[in-house]
């Protein structure tokens, strides 16, 4: 019989998740689809962990409890201000049933692809605190996904809290593209962030998922467009750098030529989204 | 170690022993025999099987019980008392917004939530409240032509 625990405290909660193949669970939305947990031998619910709760803001970022339901996430006006795309992907898990359960760190933890508002992180530079029996660890969020389904956690370690810094001002784009406008797993998902100065990109992000066996950054993309003006022609080139420098798979989603295209047109209109902004 | 999960169910202290992935609709359906939640995907995709744990809505197929040790669960049967419907519920019976019925108590249950939280709620927020509740009869137009009429209600825009 599987053992189930819901511990209170994040000491309670890693010394439970030291047993070998212990699971841990928070909303739970994949976990519980499928067989997922069918051979957990031990359940650890996260939901409780004060550790792992609330949104707060310190004078260089936002830090938000890893157990942050989706719905919370978008019902913080402070945050959602400051990081318009995190709201926007929030916003567009699931339904608001899903929205209630779901959250932040499983969204992470669970590495799928596809993830909403993984792009989001990678576009604004998240870190990860991450606690395990030795204590805590800070990681850049673009450093946690290491291979299709694979993560930098090791065996017994949670994700604490997802720290977002407070960027310069800028403008944020996202879009994600499914089969209809709700309740969708993504085709593609887009996430872009830049700073402008006189008309010129600086600090350009661009992150996108279900293009690749991980979400990922664009370096090519962003490079084209650092230092740049947003105009017709760059945004075309744009375009075609991003179709070519990601690596779509054809799955029941979607096809890799329709990824390939469509992050291109993607790409294309936010960078001319952008142009005097 | 199997703790009893003990939880509240529309007002009533239920306990459950057993396997604490037991899905939460299960318990509802099979040990409660509260059948006015229904199982339509079991993925978390339609909808029907909507319940609320502690005020918010989700769905219980995607909720493992041992989750819910001292929440208050609501289910489609408490909102009226039996033979009896809440005028959102009649709303929708003369609006014509129930067709199969399959679908019917999870949009119920996520429009009554909606309108506690927000009772000026118009159509564009019910549509993104409904976007998690799938209707394979009616096209949603008679949905939300419900929730429409019972929302002018609560505004006081028509008697």
């Amino acid at each position: 019989m599987t053992r189930a625990v819901r511990p209170t405290s994040l000491a309670d909660a890693l010394a439970a998740l030291a047993e070998p193949s212990a699971v841990a669970i928070a909303g739970a939305t994949d976990l519980m689809v499928g067989e997922g947990l069918a051979e957990a031998p031990a359940v650890v619910d996260v939901l409780r962990l004060p550790e792992l709760l609330g949104i707060r803001r310190t004078d260089t970022c936002f830090d938000i409890g890893a157990a942050t339901s989706f719905s919370r996430i978008r019902g913080d006006l402070g945050l959602c201000d400051m990081f318009p795309i995190l709201g926007q992907a929030a916003a567009t898990v699931g339904g608001w049933q899903i929205q209630n359960r779901a959250t932040l760190g499983g969204n992470i933890a669970n590495a799928s692809p596809a993830g909403d508002s993984l792009p989001v992180l990678l576009a604004l530079d998240a870190e990860l605190v991450i606690a395990g029996s030795g204590g805590e660890r800070v990681l850049a969020y673009r450093d946690f996904h290491v291979g299709y389904r694979q993560t930098a956690l090791e065996p017994g370690e949670l994700i604490v809290r997802v720290r977002m810094p407070v960027p310069s001002p800028g403008v944020q784009r996202f879009k994600k593209v499914g089969t209809r406008a709700a309740q969708a797993i993504s085709k593609v998902v887009v996430a872009f962030a830049a700073e402008s100065s006189a008309g010129t990109l600086t600090a350009v992000r661009v992150a996108a998922g279900s293009v690749a066996a991980t979400p990922v950054r664009l370096t090519e993309t962003e490079a084209l467009l650092t230092g740049a003006r947003p105009s017709a022609g760059l945004a075309d080139r744009a375009a075609a750098c991003a179709s070519s420098e990601v690596t779509p798979i054809d799955d029941i989603r979607s096809t890799a030529a329709y990824r390939r295209h469509v992050i291109g047109r993607v790409v294309r209109r936010m960078t001319l989204s952008v142009a005097g902004g | 170690m199997t703790d009893l999960v003990r939880m509240q169910v529309n007002g009533a202290a239920v306990e459950f022993d057993g396997d604490p992935r037991t899905r939460l609709l299960d318990v509802i359906r099979e040990r409660l025999s509260l059948t006015g939640t229904k199982e339509g995907c079991g993925e978390g995709e339609c909808g029907a099987c909507a319940v609320l744990i502690d005020g918010e809505v989700v769905c219980s197929c995607l909720v493992p019980v041992f989750q819910v040790d001292g929440s208050d669960i609501t289910t489609i049967e408490s909102l009226a008392p039996p033979d009896a419907l809440l005028p959102l519920q009649q709303t929708f019976v003369d609006a014509g917004g129930v067709q199969c019925g399959a679908c019917t108590p999870g949009i119920v249950l996520t429009l009554h939530a909606l309108f506690q939280r927000e009772p000026r709620a118009r159509r564009a927020r019910v549509r993104e409240a409904l976007a998690g509740n799938l209707c394979r009869c009616t096209g949603y137009e008679r949905i939300l032509r419900a929730a429409e009429e019972h929302a002018a209600r609560l505004r006081g825009d028509v008697s």
